[in-house]
């Protein structure tokens, strides 16, 4: 089929473009890497606070610091497309027959194996601090990580195609990332928020990425946040990539 | 289909929104591109180029207006055209960091080449268009020529019959320009058609075969470059004068044989049908009203005179 070649081209070039280039891949490891070692031993005393979940302090932070990994991971692959749009490469790609979809899908997939990589590396080293993970649950957190992977990069190429411009990109991002993952439950979980603050979170599709996530991590793979999480990530990535998707063919410098 | 021509539109247009409110950048344009030319066109930034060589190569959906390219509808198959014209934006489309061969590895298979025929392809363009230096290099530390034909190479991956070339001599030295266009004779020689824009002068005379001047979105003037000069007929003979030339302008403006009549930067232009009959009579005229003459040149006219006898303002002027 012609869009799985032309995305798998697509994905290829610019794997390439990632190793000769691994600058954002290696910011994206450290950053979690720094939360792990820095921040993690502080959870310890916390984690007998009560309405602090179950679980061990780990399996309650990991989960979602593997979230937070999908989101500042993807968020800022915009950047790249909009030097892209400058140096004609976007305009050079479109006028070819190749497939739309393919074009974002192709280097969405690149963002997407960068972030599982991570989130690999993150989890296995977290193993020796005491976090328990199963191998069925550890492929349901990397098809959850890949649908939060697919709608922040296609977001963020979305974005970056409308405002043109890293001057205005990069505070949007910024004002747009933190308040999702201050709302999300990464850092503490919400259980230990006032109602007001956990009735906004309620509308941040990210804290059900998160709350799915910690299900996962504390076997309750038939927990109903599981399903929930994954279903409602896999309805706002399709839209994502639709809408990335049909802004990328019809984007000029 | 048997008359059309390579690129054939009526009343293709294009406005964009802007705070101030719409904008035409391109006015609706009728063009005829005949197959097997360099067909150039000619205009200042802003006029409109870009962006009709934007619609015409699908990447840029026309407010209005239609067109047929290659044989194909632009507005109902635009994937039939893309697989038979070939594109080079202004910015070329490499990237830095990605070596030449692999670009054109790459570009082959977006056109439905297999791995070895896109390979193939590449070794043929790169020694083609002379790219054996660097071709194993990332395109960042190419030269401006280096990168610009590489650019072209990209574009005619897959043997396309028309070419669009968006200012394929730009930033170029005259040295680096002259091997374009020598690159781009060849390419007519191949039985291929180019569509190219410059706003150089000197790339259309040389270069084309037939052009069209283009200034705020609409085509002033279309012929081959000696029609379009013999448009204007006559030549431009240019005067200074002592002292203010208002005095000059008037006095010669009112002469039978002066068909036009101008100021520009303290010199006098004038258009007149015999230049060589005419420098005498205006030597008499001054010398009689006691204006005293500094210095005169007569010029056939250029293709700058064209252009200034049919927006009013000179190519020349610096770009903004």
């Amino acid at each position: 089929m012609k869009v799985l070649r032309d995305s798998w081209l697509v994905f290829e070039r610019y794997v390439g473009i990632t190793v000769r280039n691994p600058a954002w891949v290696v910011s994206g490891l450290v950053q979690p890497l720094l939360y792990l070692t820095l921040f993690a031993p502080l959870l310890k005393s916390v984690a007998s606070t009560p309405g602090f979940p179950a679980g061990g302090a780990f399996n309650v932070f990991v989960p979602g610091l593997v979230i937070q990994l999908g989101l500042f991971g993807a968020a800022f692959v915009g950047f790249s497309l909009i030097s892209e749009l400058r140096l004609g490469v976007v305009e050079r790609l479109r006028v070819t027959p190749v497939s739309r979809l393919a074009l974002l899908l192709g280097r969405a997939l690149r963002d997407v194996v960068n972030l599982l990589v991570g989130s690999v590396l993150l989890i296995l080293l977290s193993i020796p601090f005491g976090l328990i993970v199963h191998p069925v649950g550890l492929l349901v957190v990397l098809g959850l990580q890949t649908l939060i992977g697919m709608l922040f990069a296609s977001l963020s190429y979305a974005l970056a195609l409308w405002l043109k411009s890293e001057d205005s990109f990069a505070p949007l991002l910024t004002t747009a990332t933190l308040p999702l993952v201050l709302l999300s439950g990464v850092l503490l979980p919400l259980s230990l928020a006032p109602d007001w603050l956990r009735s906004i979170a309620a509308a941040n599709p990210l804290a059900y990425a998160v709350d799915a996530s910690r299900a996962v991590f504390n076997d309750h793979l038939s927990d109903p946040s599981v399903i929930k999480g994954v279903a409602i990530m896999a309805v706002l990535a399709a839209a994502a990539v639709v809408t990335a998707a049909r802004t990328y063919a019809r984007a000029v410098a | 289909m048997e008359t059309s021509g390579m690129i054939e539109t009526r009343g293709l247009r294009r406005t964009f929104k802007a705070r101030q409110g719409p904008i035409e950048a391109v006015a609706g344009i009728d063009l005829r591109v005949e197959t097997g030319a360099i067909f150039g066109f000619l205009g200042p930034n802003g006029a409109g180029k870009t962006t009709t060589l934007r619609m015409l190569s699908t990447l840029l959906p026309p407010s209005g207006g239609e067109a047929t390219v290659a044989g194909c509808d632009l507005l109902k198959r635009p994937q039939h055209v893309r697989e038979r014209i070939g594109y080079v934006g202004q910015q070329g489309g490499s990237d830095n960091t990605v070596r030449g061969r692999t670009e054109l590895v790459f570009q082959g298979r977006l056109y439905g080449m297999s791995a070895g025929d896109a390979r193939r392809r590449a070794d043929e363009l790169i020694t083609m268009l002379e790219l054996d230096a660097c071709a194993d290099r990332p395109s960042g530390s190419y030269s401006g020529g280096q990168r610009r034909r590489l650019d072209i190479a990209l574009g005619l991956v897959h043997r396309p019959r028309l070419v669009f070339l968006d200012e394929p001599t730009g930033g170029l030295d005259p040295q680096g320009r002259a091997r374009l266009w020598d690159e781009i004779r060849r390419l007519r020689e191949d039985g291929m058609t180019v569509f190219l824009t410059t706003h150089y002068l000197e790339e259309a005379d040389a270069l084309c075969d037939r052009l069209a001047i283009i200034d705020h979105g609409r085509i002033v003037a279309e012929g081959t470059p000696d029609q379009l000069k013999r448009q204007i007929a006559g030549d431009v003979v240019r005067l200074g004068v002592a002292g203010s030339p208002r005095e000059a302008l008037e006095l010669l403006a009112g002469q039978p044989f002066v068909r036009e009549a101008s100021a520009e930067d303290g010199m006098l232009r004038l258009a007149v049908d015999h230049g060589e009959a005419a420098m005498p009579a205006i030597l008499r005229l001054l010398d009689g009203a006691g204006l005293r003459l500094e210095t005169i040149s007569l010029s056939r006219p250029s293709l700058d005179d064209v252009f200034l006898h049919k927006t009013g303002r000179s190519l020349r002027e610096p770009a903004a």
